[in-house]
């Protein structure tokens, strides 16, 4: 429903970039993909060049023999197969807990996450391609997922889902050899590509969907200080993965404040650089408070750091 | 003819198929053999490694050697192989053969320095031969300035003919084989004692013994098939018990009743207590000792064979080197007569407690070895290979096992055997029997001896005084007077000494690295050797040559060319012949030698030594009616080059030196239809054990026993005593370095190597080490480490378990990995008698890497 | 979750549908996942877990497979399992054909395991039991042919101990040995370095998973030597041997 309201003149951002300028409308999403290129680049440097600064891949992964890095969804999957992990595992999930806590509980799949290149990328193209139409499945499917993948961890006492997960399997197959991983990871591109938009990271990936349940509580939150500048562009929510959290906000629909507080939002930040008018900026989930200067076009706000 | 081809064939085929059956493959596996096998032609070969000499039936097809099988009618090894002889269809086919002469050229011309490029026959044949005259003619070189390098893998026709091209044609005695670092000390002690070359028993030896002692050796995996005799033995026969002597543990230990580590070099201790213990205990068999048996004291500062420059040789006086008035410090053999009460006196001094204190075996262990060998019901066999001829006192331990033997009379009767093991398949064949040494001429003679020479120069059609008396540069020799500039051509060929021969970094690679020499190496492959050279020869090889080995129990075994050799590839033999048509007679021999020969005036080489109305009397036309019960039509590459049957002519004038001197070979064709026959064969048959009358058709009726090698038909007892290794471990090189073999490759590994299998099955050599060395050294098993002598270093892997278990403070290497070459570190100190060198001690240190 | 605000009746038809529709599917999908989870949790004959791998039931769902062990290991032997490879996704393995474990002592692939899917209380390699090696084809072993091979043998870690050479009679040629390896399951730790070695064309000698290898008698019978040995005397009553009619000098 969002992209119908674009005509094809205006793609999503050309305001934006003649409000601001080309760099500064794509500022986040520049450092996101450095971002996501960067941290593989981390664990491809070591078996490419054998300059070992993180082993492992996202499931564990042990930086400069010091950090230890554990994914919790994993170690969630394999606590209900009745096994309990050794101290350093454990430690590793503290830390990837508390980080996710502090900077936003998806911001696994939009800063991380190797799909995510995959699937934005079927989406470019789709966009792009023109492609209309899109299968539908209701968003809260991923719960389901993750429902199930735990349910079959305690049935199977195994990690069954590592067996098909494409998230690691991508990550894992990038650094250790994909194998038929390929295969996999096509089929989710063409799914998103063909079948549905945003099909796999915004409707079925029981990853996503266990940190977003991290990011109920995450401090760190998209804010709208000047959500009154709002001309309905409509830009954001032709860039947003999970349009549905931006509304609320947006529009202070039952009163909300300008704080994107809902937990799928992943923190991309994607809206603050298509925005004309500057109404995005990140901030904690304690920005609450309406912003009651009005925003002058052309005025960026200061975004905290 | 006797025999059409498709009768042999079937002949043979069902021999294979009857060996099949005896090996219980079942139906499924021999149906499974496919219709391919049609048109494989076999016919009999020997093994082409160790000097076991196992039969084996080689198969061709379309011009390869397709496979091979053991011969189930070899005597020796009876169809089995070890898993060596298993992939010997392979060695010729290794994907860098060499097939060119190549010549290390800049600018189109030869440089020592340049790289190496292909050229001609006809241009590596002139280069070598301006070599060769440029040496004759240059006076601190001279005729013994030209030096050749062989090896017990010569056929025996190839090192008759490298002899007499290098003695009778450039008049040099500096050829010498690689059997010098193998089992000189061997040859010198038969010589010593018996006045004759090689062992008295026979491998049939395995089968009457009570006993059996091995002294450094390690039969289990450098001999497995006889290995697998003795096991037989000891397995079926509840009686016969297996000692094992060695300075680490090893896997012939696995089999043994005792099993006595010893500390390097106190085998001469160990020896000279066990006579002690027959005399003190009167199991001394006396009447055998005062029938045949002397007495004598050798000398004993005899120094280590190192260059005369080191401190232990300045300090010898019986090393025979020059000394301050450039006369000979005496002679290291030397040896006076002594009484037997005289002997018993000198090893009185060997009780069971000094032997103990110098070995470190426990007492009950070397007592239950003594009195094995004093027991007079018990038949002993002693085996030993290179812990006793790698040593600075080869000459002596060989001497002093003999001493144990005659003591109690156990010798030349089955199952009471002194038997030194060969570890060439022509050590004995070719290296030994033919004389390819320094000091040697064929069938035992040698080069000091006046006779022998008149004797050689009458069977060789020379005028007197055309062989040199002037002791040629045996191996380690040769390698420093190559570095010393006093060897200007110097010929390789059938080995690779620059991985086998000692002190690598220290002598041999400058040496032939010096540009006063040229270094010419024939081989197969590109080995360390090959890669060091001037200029290398492509080589055929085994089945690509006609060929004849003697085994370690004096058995000649002989094989048709199978198949052609690979591009410009030539056999040693042609390669000595023809090289030989390059020099005029006036080129090589002085002219007041050859004023004694005028018929020779203004004639080739060729002509003087190969075309001498002997070598080249069997028409070519033989080699089809000789060989046909093999095949029709068989002739081979060199009687094709040359017009006769050359390898026939060869051996015939070869064997008229042993026959009626007891080294009596059989009739040439009579090898190529036989499994092998044991010298002496005398009225057409061989002989199993020697010097015992009824054995030995040398040994008269009623002589009984008789060691016709002296002329008083006694052999000697040498009184002999304990001395120190040349080096010993220290506080900076604080272990004793041994290095040796493994049994999944060969010597340098240049043929086994290329076997994929066998390449995978032990792919890098490792060091072994005790583990508590190791983990003082804060080593773990697989670590890297480098070991370092006074030489040099190499890197390799830490092993400390597994299938060498040194005791602490010894560590071993083995050489086959030309990665890895061991010889860097070792030192070229050798047995002052026999020069052969100490590879199992010298000292070093492990640090990691 | 979505945020429309009181559905109306239809709509929430719709919503049950869609959310029973949705239910089955993924439960379908979920039970193909748990069978396809089953069905790879027995390990392929190929396959030889690291030292230390817990038994394979448990491994699957200790195994994050993170591998940090494929890392540690200073030999590069161990891989993890691609998805079209018939065991775990991910998993870590060797092949023993290919390259065999090395058993280093201090086994770094345990010590980097942060989930004891590797059992960090293996101390001693010696212990671990990452398969068995089974001497599979006697027609084709060359020491069962007389031939003198013993590869295998030699090339043990654990040599004497793990494998050692059984001596029988060669009736064939009536003087030589047949060298029969024999494998010792309660030394062998599985490394694969015989299957390795083996020179024949296809390995002789191969490693295999516990699982496969390993049989067990029954409880029901035992061996009286060895309870003999065990107890250190007859386990019946003493004197067994009762005095028999025999010829002067003739001691039977």
């Amino acid at each position: 429903m969002n992209a119908t309201l674009k005509t094809s003149a205006t793609r999503p951002g050309v305001e934006a970039i003649a409000a601001k300028g080309w760099l500064a409308a794509h500022k986040w999403l520049f450092l996101r993909r450095s971002s996501q290129v960067g941290i593989l680049l981390l664990f491809l440097v070591g078996p490419w060049f054998g300059i070992w600064i993180v082993k492992g891949n996202l499931n564990f992964s042990y930086t400069l023999n010091f950090l230890p890095l554990t994914d919790p969804y994993v170690i969630l999957q394999s606590l209900l197969a009745r096994q309990v992990p050794e101290k350093l595992a454990l430690i590793g999930v503290t830390i990837v807990v508390l980080f996710y806590l502090l900077v936003g509980g998806r911001a696994y799949c939009s800063w991380v996450c190797p799909v995510n290149l995959l699937t934005d990328f079927a989406y470019w193209l789709r966009v792009r391609l023109g492609l209309k139409g899109s299968a539908h499945i209701s968003r809260p499917t991923r719960y389901w997922m993750l429902g199930m993948t735990l349910v079959a961890a305690a049935v199977t006492g195994s990690i069954a889902w590592e067996m098909v997960n494409p998230v690691s399997m991508m990550h894992r197959g990038l650094i250790f050899g994909l194998g038929l991983a390929w295969a996999v990871l096509l089929a989710v591109f063409l799914f998103d590509l063909f079948v549905m938009r945003h099909g796999w990271c915004g409707h079925l990936c029981p990853v996503g969907a266990f940190y977003s349940l991290i990011g109920r509580y995450t401090l760190t939150r998209i804010k709208l200080p000047a959500r009154e500048a709002c001309n309905d562009c409509m830009d954001c929510f032709a860039v947003c993965p999970e349009p549905q959290v931006i509304r609320p906000a947006l529009k202070a629909i039952d009163g909300t404040p300008p704080v994107i507080l809902e937990s799928n939002c992943t923190n991309c930040g994607r809206c603050i650089d298509v925005c004309s008018k500057d109404v995005f900026a990140f901030g904690t989930r304690f920005n609450k408070v309406v912003n009651s200067v009005e925003p002058v076009t052309g005025v960026p706000q200061a975004a905290p750091k | 003819m006797k025999l059409t081809r498709r009768e042999f064939i079937k002949s043979n085929a069902v021999a294979a198929a009857a060996a099949s059956a005896g090996m219980s493959i079942p139906g499924v596996a021999l149906a499974a053999v496919p219709q391919s096998e049609e048109g494989v032609r076999w016919d009999k070969g020997v093994c082409r490694y160790c000097g076991t000499g196992c039969g084996v039936l080689v198969g061709v097809k379309d011009g390869r050697v397709v496979a091979t099988q053991g011969d189930p009618d070899a005597p020796v090894n009876k169809g089995l192989n070890c898993v060596k002889g298993y992939f010997l269809s392979k060695i010729m086919y290794g994907k860098d053969r060499l097939t060119k002469p190549l010549l290390r050229m800049k600018d189109g011309k030869f440089d020592k320095n340049g790289e190496f490029a292909p050229i001609s026959w006809d241009a590596a044949f002139d280069i070598m031969a301006e070599k060769v005259k440029a040496t004759l003619k240059e006076p601190t070189q001279g005729a013994n300035g030209v030096a050749m390098f062989g090896s017990g893998q010569w056929t025996v026709w190839e090192g008759y003919a490298a002899v007499k091209l290098m003695k009778a044609g450039f008049r040099s005695n500096s050829i010498d084989p690689n059997a010098r670092h193998c089992m000189a000390s061997a040859v010198a002690g038969f010589m010593r004692t018996f006045g004759i070359d090689e062992p008295m028993g026979c491998y049939d030896d395995a089968e009457h013994a009570d006993v059996f002692a091995l002294w450094g050796s390690n039969m289990a995996e450098m001999h497995p098939i006889l290995w697998s005799r003795i096991t037989n033995r000891r397995l079926t026969a509840n009686h016969v018990k297996i000692h094992v002597l060695s300075t680490f543990s090893h896997r012939s230990c696995e089999l043994a009743d005792n099993e006595l580590i010893f500390k390097p070099q106190s085998d001469l201790a160990i020896l000279n207590y066990i006579c002690n213990y027959i005399i003190q205990n009167k199991a001394v068999n006396q009447e055998f000792v005062k029938k045949n048996v002397g007495f004598f004291q050798g000398v004993t500062d005899i120094g280590y064979g190192l260059r005369p420059n080191h401190p232990l040789e300045q300090v010898a006086g019986n090393n025979g080197y020059p000394g301050a008035d450039g006369k000979p410090k005496g002679d290291p053999n030397k040896h006076t007569p002594i009484s037997f009460d005289d002997f018993a006196k000198f090893v009185s001094e060997y009780t069971l407690d000094k032997a103990h204190e110098i070995s470190g075996v426990p007492k009950e262990k070397l007592e239950a070895l003594a009195k094995a060998y004093a027991d007079p019901k018990v038949k002993v066999t002693s085996y030993w290979t290179m812990g006793f001829n790698q040593h600075t006192r080869g000459t002596w331990v060989n001497n002093m096992i003999y001493n144990v033997h005659l003591l109690v009379g156990k010798i030349s009767e089955p199952g009471n055997s002194p038997f030194s093991l060969t570890g060439q398949p022509s050590a004995c064949g070719t290296a030994r029997e033919v004389g390819t040494f320094a000091h040697r001429l064929p069938a035992d003679m040698v080069i000091f001896n006046p006779k022998h020479r008149e004797m050689t120069e009458k069977l060789w059609k020379l005028p007197a005084g055309a062989l040199s008396a002037q002791m040629g540069y045996h191996a380690v020799a040769q390698s420093r007077m190559l570095k010393d500039g006093k060897i200007g051509f110097y010929w390789t060929s059938t080995t690779n000494n620059m991985q086998a021969g000692p002190n690598v970094n220290g002598e041999i690679y400058p040496g032939w690295r010096n540009p006063k020499a040229f270094v010419v190496v024939s081989d197969v492959y590109p080995t360390v050797s090959a890669m060091s050279a001037d200029l290398i020869l492509p080589c055929a090889m085994w089945m690509e040559k006609e060929g004849m080995f003697g085994n370690a129990e004096r058995r000649g075994q002989m094989w048709r060319q199978q198949v052609k050799a690979p591009g410009d590839c030539k056999s040693d033999l042609w390669q000595y012949m023809e090289f030989s048509k390059r020099f005029k007679m006036e080129d090589v021999w002085p002219a007041d030698v050859l004023a004694k020969a005028p018929e020779y005036k203004g004639k080739t080489l060729y002509e003087v030594l190969y075309a001498n109305g002997q070598v080249n009397k069997f028409p070519k036309a033989e080699t089809a009616t000789v060989n046909a019960h093999a095949f029709a039509g068989y002739t081979n590459d060199e009687s094709e080059a040359f017009g006769y049957y050359v390898q026939k002519g060869l051996f015939e004038e070869y064997a008229a030196f042993g026959r009626g001197h007891a080294h009596d070979l059989a009739p040439f064709d009579t090898y190529h239809k036989v499994r092998g026959m044991r010298w002496p064969v005398v009225d057409g048959k061989e002989t199993l054990w020697r010097f015992r009358e009824g054995y030995d058709p040398y040994v008269k009726k009623g002589e009984g026993v008789k060691f016709y090698g002296y002329p008083d038909g006694k052999a000697k007892i040498f009184a002999l005593p304990y001395q120190p290794a040349a080096e010993a471990p220290d506080k900076e090189y604080d272990l004793w370095l041994c290095t040796g073999r493994v049994l999944e490759h060969w010597h340098t590994g240049s043929m086994t190597r290329r076997a994929p299998e066998l390449y995978k099955s032990f792919p890098d050599a490792v060091v072994w080490m005790h583990p508590k060395d190791a983990e003082r050294r804060g080593l773990k098993r697989n670590d890297v480490v480098k070991v370092s002598t006074r030489r040099g270093e190499i890197s390799l892997r830490v092993d400390t378990k597994g299938r060498n278990k040194p005791p602490e403070g010894l560590i071993f290497i083995p050489f086959f990995d030309e990665h890895r070459l061991v010889n860097k570190l070792t030192l070229d100190a050798t047995c002052p008698i026999s020069k052969e060198t100490d590879f199992k001690k010298c000292a070093a240190k492990v640090v990691k890497a | 979750m979505d945020n429309e605000n009181k559905p109306s009746a239809a709509a929430r038809r719709q919503f049950l549908a869609d959310t029973a529709r949705m239910a089955c599917g993924v439960g379908l999908l979920g039970l193909g996942v748990g069978l396809y989870a089953r069905h790879a949790k027995a390990l392929p004959p190929a396959a030889i877990r690291p030292p230390g791998a817990l038994p394979e039931t448990e491994f699957s769902a200790a195994c994050i497979r993170c591998g940090l062990c494929v890392r540690d290991c200073p030999f590069d032997i161990l891989h993890l399992a691609k998805p079209e490879e018939p065991m775990s996704t991910g998993t870590p393995y060797f092949v023993a054909r290919q390259l065999p474990c090395e058993m280093c002592e201090d086994i770094p692939c345990v010590k980097a395991c942060p989930t004891g899917a590797l059992d960090h209380s293996l101390k001693d390699i010696n212990k671990s039991k990452m398969g068995l090696a089974v001497l599979v084809d006697q027609e084709t072993c060359l020491n069962f042919l007389g031939l003198r091979c013993d590869i295998c043998y030699r090339v043990c870690p654990v040599i004497d101990k793990a494998i050692t050479l059984d001596r029988q009679v060669n009736v064939r040629t009536g003087r030589h040995t047949h060298f029969i390896p024999v494998v010792h399951s309660d030394h062998c730790t599985g490394c694969g370095k015989c299957e390795k070695a083996c020179p024949t064309e296809v390995a002789s000698i191969k490693v295999f998973p516990l699982y496969m290898a390993k049989g067990q008698l029954s409880s029901h019978y035992r061996l009286g030597w060895v309870e003999k040995e065990k107890a250190g005397g007859s386990l019946g009553s003493a004197g067994c041997r009762a005095p028999v009619q025999h010829a002067r000098g003739h001691e039977i």
